[in-house]
């Protein structure tokens, strides 16, 4: 860090002497290895293959080399060595994302934050804690367990997930029905911005003057720089929780079942419908004992003051009862509460008993369209040949469906891709969305279009252009067509389909 | 320049235009044109004519809040969004609701509340949808609910050249895209015009109670406050209240909840705070519930965002503060939430004005002087600070051990806390890695946002605002102003009013 860097994203005009991508990459490794010590830097091929994709597969690419900060000034040091050298960057956390927002380039560095694993600071009568993107989403709750707090965005992978990563997807999880998403729960963010200056976002209050840079940061999927901390709310840990299992003959009941809940003014923390295909397969791989015969099953979590609870799962059984529901199960201990989602949450890996491949679908619908959009994908699937297992989050109409394909035929593969994607037509068709957690990231950049006109995804990039003149910052991910950020006052420019970073010019 | 006429392009693009009145002035500054579109549609078409002749807008809806902020820089014409008055839709089956940005709160709440439901917005003064989320206005549900921008799941805005964009949905669940909707909540009208929103709803409780208490000392005050918030009666609101130095501190809990919980939860939370502070239990607010200060129209008040746990340091701070510059303001608000407001009537000197906003910010904004540590002391809540394994309270004596531990005194200063890591008196905060490894012995001290605390004038008289920056410090200014200069290259859009002058 004793090198002068280029001034913060002053990137001239002039494009002349561009060394090459690959030249540019070279001669930056040393300089990372002089940032953040040699035994951080990767650039064996063997090992970089391990960063090749995230938790989705399809999409697959060697980074040109790894780096694997320690610290915040690091990171901006490697930032500043990027944006000098004009070599795009790209940020990972643990690499459970689904939508390829952490696809490294084979032009540029991979960042990643799992060094960054300290909890630096619990503050329990705030009720916030200061945590380096690195810490697990789990490990957060686990810090603030002992005050009778938690972290409540609750992501299915939070055992592994980074608190980093869960910023840049703005993650939900099976609880945000009640408790929000990771934006509800962020109030500070410690930033590197794409030109590599640390700077701070929100200062922990929740009420910070100026633009909510915060919350248009969070969900941004790592294209509006790296974060190095992070000041979370916490939660107060209810009092009670009850989980009841209610077993129906069709999806249909359970729907109504669900809206019944919703009409009577209930707001349970959790809503989540299975239907029977992906009952099977939670079945064939984890013997989760759901009632026998039942076509959907539905699991209501309440939580909340324990008499308020008492009273809401009375309600919650009769409402279910005169849907139709034939058996209801009640958990209130944490080890019936687990064996109730035991299923649910092995749905998506059990699939693989029952089906060569898969892809899950991530689509989002408002909530009374459920039943009529349900009844369209069982339509596509039986045209298409493809089974269709159904697993989501009934109460947002966060739809998850399994799209069950035999891999070692092009013909299935190709017709998965297009039930998949003609799945999202249905989302946006009922004035839903085509992600509701899992981001756009590589993946879905090209539904953005069917959801969004030309205006609103250029106005979205204005946000871009003002964080990464250059584009530099994890390209490729959420937009079709990137921006040009031309600085000139009162003269718009169209979509340029190249990201000519040397034509950029920065603030 | 007043008596030229409506240009001819203005007329053209929106149907209801109308030569500006003295009455139509913005903070002092008078505009040429007020013009009320009907539709997004009018509303592009209006602001594309107004950015071909360069005129600078400022957006009004009801008005209520039009003062917040510094007078506008350039003030040509006024866009009133109260042409824009219809709920498009309510889909109470979904918990959501499209609205035009005229629509007043108070209408929207009657529409909503014949289905049970509810945007659980409080802010005092109430206003426009539009005015609401430009202005980040929120009240007491703000502890449980969250401010505008936490509600909000869709915008159509309209830029500065008249582009129509819309970000978000009709979806409560949905992460597709950039959040422009975030960006916008808070933004003043320096951004853009905020045209249509869609919202999150609540369903309206079936029961409500308001516990209230009277506390002598204002230590007492943030205890019960802390007390409730760390009980199961799980409170929605908790505000304080506190008019003047002299008078007791009041502070009040709503809890909503299903009937039977609510009367077990008022019975027990009262028992809880204990038998001689006054307590009472109704089913309405008391009359000072989300009023006071914040709701002043006149005058000086200061918004104070702070670390909850920094209650009543903060409190101590205000007073001290005031009481050096030989003032006596209202304090109270959503105290639990980290807000609070300050208020001082019209007619104040400016110069003692500006001097108690100078001192509170650098007394909570950015470090104390080390010696008031031993003033405030008494009034300072302590955090409790621990690492896994580490001794510390259970639970149930989460309330009663506060005083084990004491909060550093230069928690927060921007210079220093980097010099002097442990403070003159504090503790060192503790670093750990997730893994239980201590890493306490490496200098990570004053790690955090470089102040916890900040002091926003909401709106002061010009003499007060000739001597103070109305916003204080601001982190990410730079990247501000780079955002304002994509949206708005030109310059037009409510210039000045906001942060840093943007």
């Amino acid at each position: 860090m004793t090198e002068q860097p280029p001034a913060p994203g002053r990137v001239s005009a002039g494009t002349g002497q561009d060394p090459g991508p690959a030249t540019a990459l070279a001669g930056l490794i040393p300089r990372l290895a002089e940032i953040c010590g040699p035994d951080t830097v990767i650039t064996d091929p063997m090992e970089l293959r391990t960063y090749e994709c995230d938790g989705l597969t399809a999409h697959r690419c060697s980074p040109g080399v790894v780096v694997l900060p320690d610290t915040a000034a690091q990171v901006a040091a490697v930032v500043r060595a990027c944006a000098g050298a004009r070599v795009p960057f790209v940020a990972r956390g643990s690499g459970t994302g689904l939508s390829g927002g952490a696809l490294p380039r084979a032009d540029g560095v991979l960042i990643v934050t799992a060094r960054m694993r300290r909890i630096i600071e619990v503050d329990a009568a705030s009720r916030r804690a200061i945590v380096e993107p690195g810490v697990t989403n789990l490990a957060v709750s686990k810090a603030a367990q002992p005050f009778g707090l938690f972290y409540a965005p609750d992501p299915s992978s939070q055992q592994i997930c980074s608190v980093g990563g869960n910023v840049a997807e703005n993650s939900g999880g099976a609880h945000c029905l009640k408790h929000g998403f990771t934006v509800h729960h962020v109030t500070g963010l410690e930033i590197v911005t794409p030109g590599g200056e640390l700077t701070w976002l929100g200062d922990g209050t929740g009420a910070a003057p100026g633009y909510d840079l915060l919350g248009a940061f969070t969900g941004s999927e790592g294209t509006l720089g790296i974060v190095t901390k992070i000041v979370v709310r916490l939660t107060p840990i209810p009092q009670a929780v009850t989980t009841l299992l209610a077993a129906f003959e069709t999806t249909g009941h359970g729907g109504a079942a669900v809206s019944a809940i919703i009409g009577a003014g209930i707001l349970p923390a959790a809503i989540e419908m299975m239907d029977a295909l992906s009952i099977e397969a939670a079945e064939a791989a984890v013997r989760c004992r759901y009632p026998e015969g039942a076509g959907a099953v539905l699991i209501v979590e309440l939580d909340g003051p324990e008499t308020d609870v008492h009273g809401e799962t009375a309600a919650v059984r009769g409402l279910c009862e005169r849907a139709g529901a034939f058996e209801i199960r009640a958990a209130a201990d944490p080890a019936e509460r687990a064996a109730i989602w035991t299923g649910r949450r092995s749905a998506f890996a059990a699939v693989g008993r029952i089906s060569p491949a898969y892809i899950v679908q991530d689509g989002v619908v408002p909530r009374t369209a459920l039943p009529e959009v349900l009844d369209r994908i069982s339509a596509l699937s039986a045209q298409a040949g493809i089974r269709v297992a159904n697993v989501f989050h009934a109460g947002d109409g966060n739809l998850h469906p399994l799209v069950l394909f035999d891999d070692s035929s092009p013909e299935q593969s190709a017709a998965a891709e297009e039930l998949s994607g003609a799945i999202l037509d249905e989302c946006i068709a009922h004035g839903g969305s085509i992600t509701g957690e899992h981001g756009v990231g590589v993946d879905k950049s090209r539904y953005m279009s069917r959801m969004f006109t030309a205006d609103d995804l250029d106005t979205m990039q204005l946000l871009r252009c003002a964080f990464d003149p250059a584009g530099l910052c994890n390209p490729g991910k959420v937009f079709p067509t990137p921006r040009m950020c031309g600085e000139v006052p009162g003269v718009r420019r169209g979509p340029h389909p190249l990201v000519a970073s040397g034509q950029a010019e920065s603030f | 320049m007043k008596a030229e006429p409506v240009p001819a392009r203005i007329t053209a693009a929106c149907e209801r235009v109308r030569p500006a009145t003295p009455a139509d002035a913005v903070a002092g500054a008078a505009p040429r044109v007020v013009a009320t579109p009907a539709s997004t549609e009018e509303a592009s078409a209006l602001l594309k004519a107004a950015a071909d002749l360069g005129l600078a807008v400022v957006p009004r809806g009801t008005g209520s809040r039009l003062h917040w902020g510094n007078p506008p820089a350039r003030c040509d014409l006024v866009l009133e969004t109260t042409g824009m008055d219809r709920v498009v839709e309510h889909a109470a089956g979904d918990l959501v609701a499209t609205v035009q940005a005229g629509v007043r709160l108070d209408r929207l709440a009657a529409v909503l509340g014949a289905a049970g439901q509810r945007l659980a917005l409080d802010p005092p003064g109430g206003g426009t949808v539009g005015g609401v989320l430009a202005t980040a206005a929120a009240g007491p549900l703000r502890l449980r609910y969250g401010t505008p921008r936490d509600l909000l799941i869709g915008i159509t805005v309209v830029r500065a050249d008249g582009t129509v964009a819309k970000s978000g949905g009709k979806v409560v669940k949905n992460v597709a895209g950039y959040d422009i909707g975030k960006l916008f909540a808070g933004s003043r009208g320096t951004l853009g015009l905020i045209t249509q929103a869609t919202f999150r709803l609540h369903p309206v409780p079936a029961e409500s109670a308001y516990v209230t208490a009277e506390c002598a000392a204002a230590v007492d005050a943030c205890q019960m406050i802390a007390l409730a918030l760390g009980s199961p009666a799980s409170p929605v609101a908790a505000e304080l209240d506190w008019p003047r130095a002299d008078d007791r501190v009041r502070i009040g809990l709503a809890l909503e909840g299903d009937q039977a919980g609510v009367a077990e939860r008022a019975v027990a939370l009262s028992g809880l705070l204990g038998r001689d502070a006054a307590l009472s239990v109704r089913p309405q607010p008391p009359p000072w519930w989300g009023g006071g200060p914040a709701a002043q129209p006149d005058g000086t008040v200061l918004q104070i965002g702070f670390w909850p746990g920094d209650l009543g340091m903060v409190l101590a701070e205000i007073r001290a503060a005031a009481e050096a510059a030989w003032l006596d303001p209202a304090v109270g608000g959503p105290a639990a939430a980290g807000v609070l407001y300050a208020a001082l009537p019209a007619g104040q000197d400016p110069g003692a004005v500006a001097a108690f906003v100078a001192v509170l910010r650098g007394a909570v904004g950015h470090g104390l002087p080390a010696d008031s540590g031993h003033r405030l002391s008494e009034a300072r809540q302590p955090v409790i600070h621990a690492k896994p394994g580490a001794r510390h309270a259970p639970p149930a004596e989460r309330g009663r051990s506060w005083n084990r531990v004491v909060r550093p005194v230069v928690a927060g200063g921007r210079g220093a806390a980097r010099s002097n890591p442990t403070g003159a008196g504090g503790v060192t905060r503790p670093v750990w890695d997730q893994a239980g490894e201590d890493r306490a012995g490496e200098d990570r001290a004053g790690e955090g946002p470089p102040a916890r605390a900040n002091v926003v004038v909401l709106h002061a008289p010009s003499a007060v605002g000739g001597l103070v920056d109305l916003f204080g410090p601001v982190p990410s200014l730079a990247l501000m102003r780079a955002v304002k200069n994509q949206f708005d290259p030109a310059g037009t859009m409510a210039p000045g009013r906001f942060a840093g002058g943007i």
